[in-house]
């Protein structure tokens, strides 16, 4: 944690109002909850409006503080608690979090966060000189096996190398999007080289289904 | 009651006690930061952890237990816990270092430095080395407004601050934002706070980081006389302990008066000490071929005798709102020795007539029994600004739940949700009718509260209007022999007083609006001011005005003659609050130069006017006011009145009612009176309120 | 070994059908009404009965948990609120049920909801994991569709289920934290008393559950306590997610009898240490908070509560994070620190306080730049933030560093004499 401030006044939009289709999804959150509830949305409204603008301005933290009827340092304490939010702008194109807790530390996160420094900003937080590209080093991302591991907007790279992290940012920088999750091969948390587990046919054939509630009631019909 | 062991001894305590308080109860301390008896648990100091017996093994926050919560031992033996077991110890021991390792040592130059719970606890339990080698941690402080003056750095985040301002205070001014070791205490980007009570988030800080801005630098606590006293900002009767040093009021600190405020005064009660200094009149002044001129006692006196005496039926007096109960029955057996009728303590135009009996025009529900209340009924009053801590006890029942209110008057952010019901008496006659079904919410509760404020008594047709509002109290159940919820919320510190002892005009007399009228048009020819500054002074400088009080306000500017007299803080005397309680404030400190004591000054003129009163002390006055209503020497009782009263209100015919909306008697909150006026705290916070400061933070 | 007949999460990888009649084809959703009809009671007897523990890391028995609800409403709704802030190092399984399995949460969340007398349930998925929570809206999009859920649906419960998220703060992992957040302000956990059973969400009766242990129920009521408390020891019931991150050949999630022993696990699913068994250093078994263990300690043991508390560890959510010889274990340790540290919410003192004290002597420890008594005060500190606390968050950073020095007390003392002599030859 460092102490989290809101963003400088020059970099803060005058306004903001939610797109007319977040306008829409946002009803239905505040659907979500019972009546008088509604400040339950608060963290969702601040992330769909992070992800509207790629970052939380003063001015999206205000809307959504008289949008739920919330006291404005209610939603503050918010913005500043859950660290996901960003409350500065962040890479154009692509804003790189790079888990560096231990397990991904093991597994050679700080080589990642080399690549990071060297390609992007020396500083986590700091724009790449074309402002395309931001980093930081977040806490676990919750893909240990799958270590060391990056995210990136909506998706995970993992299963890292340097050299492969680096054709990461390579294909952001020509504009594509990379294809997300493991970069060695596998598709996803099993052991690299195939699953040691759930290979018995039996699992898709129906044989192991057993279901003891259905098998009683059936049972004295059957005599 | 259940009972329980604390450190062997037994008690007995309600189950929802508290360990802290039960704790308490059995003489055991328990130390404690964050826990405050009038605010929402936090628990998070974690400086109370005691041993419970049977629990878990480990210590618990005693402030967040209740004696319920804990389970009697195998044979049905009552719960223990203990305060002074080594758990106990090292625990509090450990939480005292870690509140210390980013705490700066800065007490010498702290401004809470002899009142620190910090310093105190750290002195009782904690130890004398620190073993934290690491860099401490630096805060950056925040403007948060003129009246609180932040040293973050010292912030222990107890978030006393943050609860009272979301609870008590209502407007939510400040957060702990961020997470970890890195939140900060703040308000919203540093935004001035909007609380009217905010000054109380000072005392309530038990470390210095949030001190007193006015204040800064001034004493050390140890320096200090302390005297008690009573507020005379508005007509709470708040208590009040003024501290001096020399001739010097310093600070002006809430005294613990659950009856009344609390531990809570309002920004204005706190911070008009400033305005005690500045602009005051410390000597007679004679006004000579049109200015004023320093004068002799003897010769200011002697000119005003002269003008009295010359014709005493032709002289006027208007009192203001600070005049103690002495010297209010003072100046009436002066102007009853001299036989003038023209005399009125209601300089604000109030149309009360202390004939409708006390009850007319009481609080009779009194402000504890505002907790008692179940709905509430607000008619010309916006108590927020005209006594921001009993708006506060409103707003303590309000969230409690089960308390609708409804409003009639000025639509503004009282802290309390409402149901507005109208601007003025078509309102309250629509309401009356049942149009809007607050009626019947009225007529369903069993402790209707009926508030009135002097919106609805200073109007021409106040009296028609007050006796509509008694009519709907008596209808709805409101005015009985267990409960009287008719209530009128005075803000002026001692009008019940001056009602109380008929400080109004007499047989024949004029009112304060025809009294002044009247000077205008040379009608009369001597009009003496004694402290009434709230009035229209236009066209009053022509005549012989005669100004008793103690800043060159607008009644002096407009004198012939200044009186120089001693304020509130500068003399003994009692106030009687908006219901009726009749409270001793002490001197401070000696009015400044030659000005005097107002009950003296008085004493003074009568015998130069030949109508020599029959006191020649305090004492003898304060015997002979006792003697004239006993009451008054009732002190911190409450000299109710009656339901009776409120009912013949109901039944008086007092005219038609206009359709003009309540209009609020309080323009500016900060600069009310004098005093206020001459503060530059109060000047600075009132063009902040108007927005012609920048907010704090820029 | 596991047989895969006994697996529960059939598709953990998501090699195969994810939607919905994938998995109705694997057995979800199978005779879900005829387990309601049961009744609640029996539903919650099968639980405790078949000795499930909380899979969340403190491992209190699920069906016990159930019970602790108000058996008649006093008016006031109950919610049933699945944790899945999955945010502790180590821990990762959650994530697969989410994206690859989640079916049976979705019917695990009805059944434990009819069994709590709850209409509704949230689902609270930390803000990281989106292309997860969009999984498991398709997943619950799919149940309201074919009319599994929802306030009219053939199981005769009415019955919603909300999908909503955090915003990265592990603190809201912990229960009254993760109803605070949920209820729109900081994940601050709360006071205790009262539970969230008396007094959770919006002040109502609240069980909140880890997403295991509610996807793990269907199956047991289908395939009976009997079957699930055959499995593991007694105890340490049932098959659990293992997470195996670090220093092993082939990192992975697998699902495996509790009581499994560790060399046996590592060996057929993870390929084996790093270097060969030899070249173990350390384990840390359950995920961060729990303390970590020299191979010497952990190569024989069970992968279970019990045997995890035989080693002076815990077996928390089965989250092994394996160092070999190359790691310096202090640093490792010191970034286990730095990471509750900024996770500590910041309300209570010796939390907020203590956590940043820890992490800053680490780090001076992993440079060696201490002296040794400091040590012995790092672990007094431990000992001042441990049992302090409002929440077990405090107690979480504290086990770490005890077991750092604890079972590598060896390793501090040389750095920081490697240290000192280093200094001295620098200044001769």
């Amino acid at each position: 944690m460092s102490v989290r401030r809101l963003a400088p006044a020059e970099v803060q939009p005058a306004s903001f109002a939610f797109s007319p289709e977040n306008e829409a999804w946002a009803a239905t959150v505040i659907a979500k909850f019972p009546a008088g509830k509604q400040a339950s949305a608060v963290i969702p409204f601040l992330m769909r409006a992070q992800e509207q603008e790629g970052w939380v301005s003063k001015a999206a933290i205000e809307a959504i503080a008289a949008r739920l009827g919330m006291k404005l340092i209610r939603v503050l304490e918010v913005a500043t608690f859950y660290t996901q939010f960003q409350l500065a702008p962040v890479g154009k194109v692509a804003h790189i979090q790079v888990c560096g807790t231990t397990p991904c530390m093991l597994a050679g996160s700080e080589a990642i966060i080399k690549v990071c420094k060297k390609r992007i900003a020396a500083h986590a937080h700091e724009l790449s000189a074309d402002g395309k590209f931001s980093w930081e080093e977040v806490e676990c991302l919750g893909a240990c096996v799958n270590a060391p591991m990056v995210a990136v907007d909506r998706d995970t790279y993992e299963d890292l190398t340097p050299e492969s992290f680096a054709a990461i940012l390579d294909a952001f920088e020509r504009g594509e999007t990379p294809k997300p999750g493991p970069q060695n091969g596998r598709v996803g948390s099993e052991p690299i080289g195939g699953a040691t587990v759930l290979t018995d046919p039996g699992l898709d054939d129906g044989s192991f289904r057993i279901n003891i509630v259905t098998a009683a009631a059936a049972q004295p019909k059957n005599g | 009651m259940a009972k329980i062991k604390i450190d062997g001894r037994e008690i007995d305590v309600a189950p929802e006690t508290s360990l802290l308080q039960a704790c308490e109860a059995a003489g055991a301390e328990v130390p404690r930061f964050c826990f405050h008896e009038r605010l929402s648990v936090a628990g998070n100091c974690r400086m109370c952890l005691v041993e419970v017996k049977g629990g878990p093994p480990k210590p618990q926050a005693s402030c967040a237990m209740a004696v319920r919560d804990l389970r009697p031992g195998p044979n049905g033996e009552p719960p223990e816990v203990f305060t002074t077991t080594p758990m106990v110890k090292r625990a509090r021991e450990g939480v005292m270092e870690f509140l210390l390792i980013n705490h700066p040592l800065d007490c010498p130059i702290c401004d809470q430095g002899g009142e620190c719970d910090l310093q105190d606890q750290a002195m009782a339990y904690g130890v004398d080395t620190s073993r934290f080698a690491e860099n401490k941690r630096a805060v950056e402080d925040k403007d948060i407004g003129p009246l609180v003056k932040t040293v973050m750095t010292r912030c222990i985040q107890c978030t006393r601050c943050v609860r009272f301002t979301a609870e008590v205070a209502g407007t939510a001014d400040m957060g702990l934002i961020s997470r970890g070791e890195d939140v900060e205490i703040t308000t919203y980007l540093e935004t001035a706070m909007a609380s009217e009570m905010q000054g109380n988030v000072v005392d309530l800080c038990p470390v210095g980081a949030l001190t007193s801005k006015p204040y800064e630098f001034t004493a050390r606590p140890w320096e200090l006389a302390k005297t008690e006293s009573i507020d005379v900002m508005d007509g709470l009767g708040s208590n009040i302990r003024v501290d001096a040093r020399g001739r010097e009021v310093l600070r002006i600190l809430p005294r613990l008066n659950e009856d009344v405020n609390e531990e809570w005064i309002s920004d204005k009660t706190r911070h008009v000490v400033d305005g005690l200094k500045v602009q005051r009149l410390d000597r007679p002044y004679v006004r000579v071929a049109g200015r004023l001129k320093p004068a002799s006692w003897s010769e200011a006196l002697g000119a005003v005798a002269d003008r009295i005496g010359a014709n005493p039926k032709k002289t006027a007096v208007i009192v203001g709102d600070f005049a103690t109960a002495e010297e209010l029955y003072a100046v009436k057996s002066l102007a009853d020795a001299l036989g003038i009728v023209d005399i009125d303590a209601r300089s604000d135009g109030s149309k009360i007539d202390p004939a409708w009996g006390r009850g007319a025009y009481r609080f009779n529900a009194t402000i504890a029994g505002i907790e008692e209340a179940d709905a509430l009924l607000v008619v010309g009053s916006n108590p927020r600004l005209e006594a921001p801590v009993l708006n506060a006890r409103i707003r303590k029942r309000w969230r409690k739940g089960g308390f609708p209110i409804g409003v009639i008057g000025e639509e503004a952010d009282l802290l309390w949700a409402y149901n507005h019901l109208g601007d003025g008496p078509t309102g309250l006659a629509r309401l009356a009718s049942g149009e809007n079904g607050f009626l019947e919410v009225l007529k369903a509760a069993k402790k209707p509260l009926i508030l009135v404020g002097n919106g609805v008594t200073t109007r021409p047709d106040g009296a028609a209007v007050l006796a509509e509002v008694a009519k709907l109290a008596v209808a709805v159940g409101a005015v009985g022999d267990d409960w009287n919820g008719f209530s009128v919320l005075h803000t002026s510190a001692n009008r019940v007083a001056a009602l109380d002892l008929g400080v109004v005009p007499g047989a024949g007399g004029r009112s304060t609006d025809e009294i002044l009228a009247a000077t205008r048009k040379g009608e009369i020819d001597t009009l003496i001011l004694v402290g009434a500054d709230e009035i229209d002074t236009s066209g009053l400088k022509d005549r012989f005005v005669v100004y008793l009080g103690t800043h060159g306000d607008k009644g002096a500017s407009a004198a012939s003659v200044i009186l120089p007299g001693a304020a509130y803080t500068e003399k003994s005397g009692i106030f009687v609050n908006t219901e009726g309680r009749v409270q001793l404030a002490d001197r401070a400190v000696f009015p400044p130069g030659e000005a005097r004591e107002d009950w003296a000054i008085l004493r003074a003129l009568s015998a130069l006017a030949g109508a020599t009163l029959p006191f020649d002390s305090l004492s003898e006055l304060r015997a002979k006011l006792a003697a004239a209503d006993p009451a008054f020497a009732e002190i911190d009782t409450v000299a109710a009145g009656t339901s009776e009263d409120v009912i013949r209100l109901a039944g008086l015919s007092a005219g038609q009612t206009d359709g003009r909306p309540f209009v609020g008697v309080i323009a500016d909150f900060h600069l009310t009176n004098p005093i206020a006026r001459a503060s530059k705290t109060m000047a600075t916070c009132s063009r902040l309120r108007a927005g012609q400061l920048a907010a704090a933070a820029e | 070994m596991l047989h895969d007949r006994d697996r529960i999460f059939t598709n953990i990888y998501g090699l195969k059908d994810k939607s919905l009649k994938g998995a109705m084809a694997r057995g979800s959703w199978d005779g879900t009404k005829a387990i309601l009809e049961q009744g609640r009671d029996w539903i919650i007897d099968q639980i405790k009965a078949s000795g499930l523990k909380g899979r969340g890391g403190a491992g209190f028995p699920t069906g016990l948990k159930w019970s602790f609800m108000p058996k008649v409403s006093d008016g006031r709704p109950h919610y049933l609120v699945v944790n899945a802030d999955e945010s502790e190092p180590g821990t990762c399984k959650d994530r697969d049920i989410l994206r690859n399995d989640p079916h049976h949460l979705v019917e695990g969340c009805l059944i434990a909801s009819f069994a709590m007398g709850a209409n509704a349930a949230y689902i609270y998925v930390r803000g990281e994991f989106i292309r997860e929570r969009e999984a498991l809206q398709r997943a619950i999009d799919e149940a309201y569709d074919a009319k599994l859920i929802g306030k009219d649906n053939i199981h005769g419960w009415p019955f919603d289920l909300y999908v909503h998220h955090g915003a990265g703060a592990y603190i809201c992992g912990e229960e009254t934290a993760l109803l605070e957040s949920l209820e729109g302000k900081k994940g601050q956990p709360r006071l205790k008393p009262p539970f969230p059973a008396n007094a959770g969400l919006w002040g109502c009766p609240t069980t909140v559950n880890n997403v295991e242990s509610i996807a793990v129920s269907p199956t047991i009521l289908r395939r009976s306590a009997a079957w699930f408390s055959s499995i593991g020891r007694p105890n340490n019931n049932g098959t659990k997610l293992f997470m195996i991150s670090g220093h092993v050949n082939k990192p992975c999630v697998v699902e495996e009898e509790m009581g499994i022993p560790f060399k046996e696990l590592i060996e057929k699913h993870a390929g084996g240490i790093r270097g060969g068994w030899d070249n173990l250093l350390a384990v840390i078994p359950g995920g961060a908070s729990c303390p970590a263990v020299r191979a010497d300690q952990i190569m024989d043991a069970q992968m279970d509560f019990d045997g995890m508390r035989a080693i002076g560890s815990s077996f928390g959510t089965g989250g092994l994070i394996v160092m070999d010889k190359s790691t310096d274990i202090i640093k490792a340790i010191a970034r286990i620190s730095y990471f509750f540290r900024h996770e500590s919410c910041g309300q209570c003192t010796p939390c907020r306080e203590g956590t940043g004290w820890m992490w800053r002597v680490l780090e001076r420890f992993a440079k060696g730049e201490a002296e040794p008594a400091e040590i012995d005060m790092l672990f007094q500190v431990t000992k001042q933030i441990e049992g302090h606390t409002i929440c077990a968050l405090g107690d979480a950073a504290a086990w770490p560093v005890q077991a750092l020095i604890r079972n590598f007390r060896p390793v501090i003392e040389e750095r920081i004499a490697a240290a000192k002599a280093a200094r001295r030859v620098a200044a001769e």
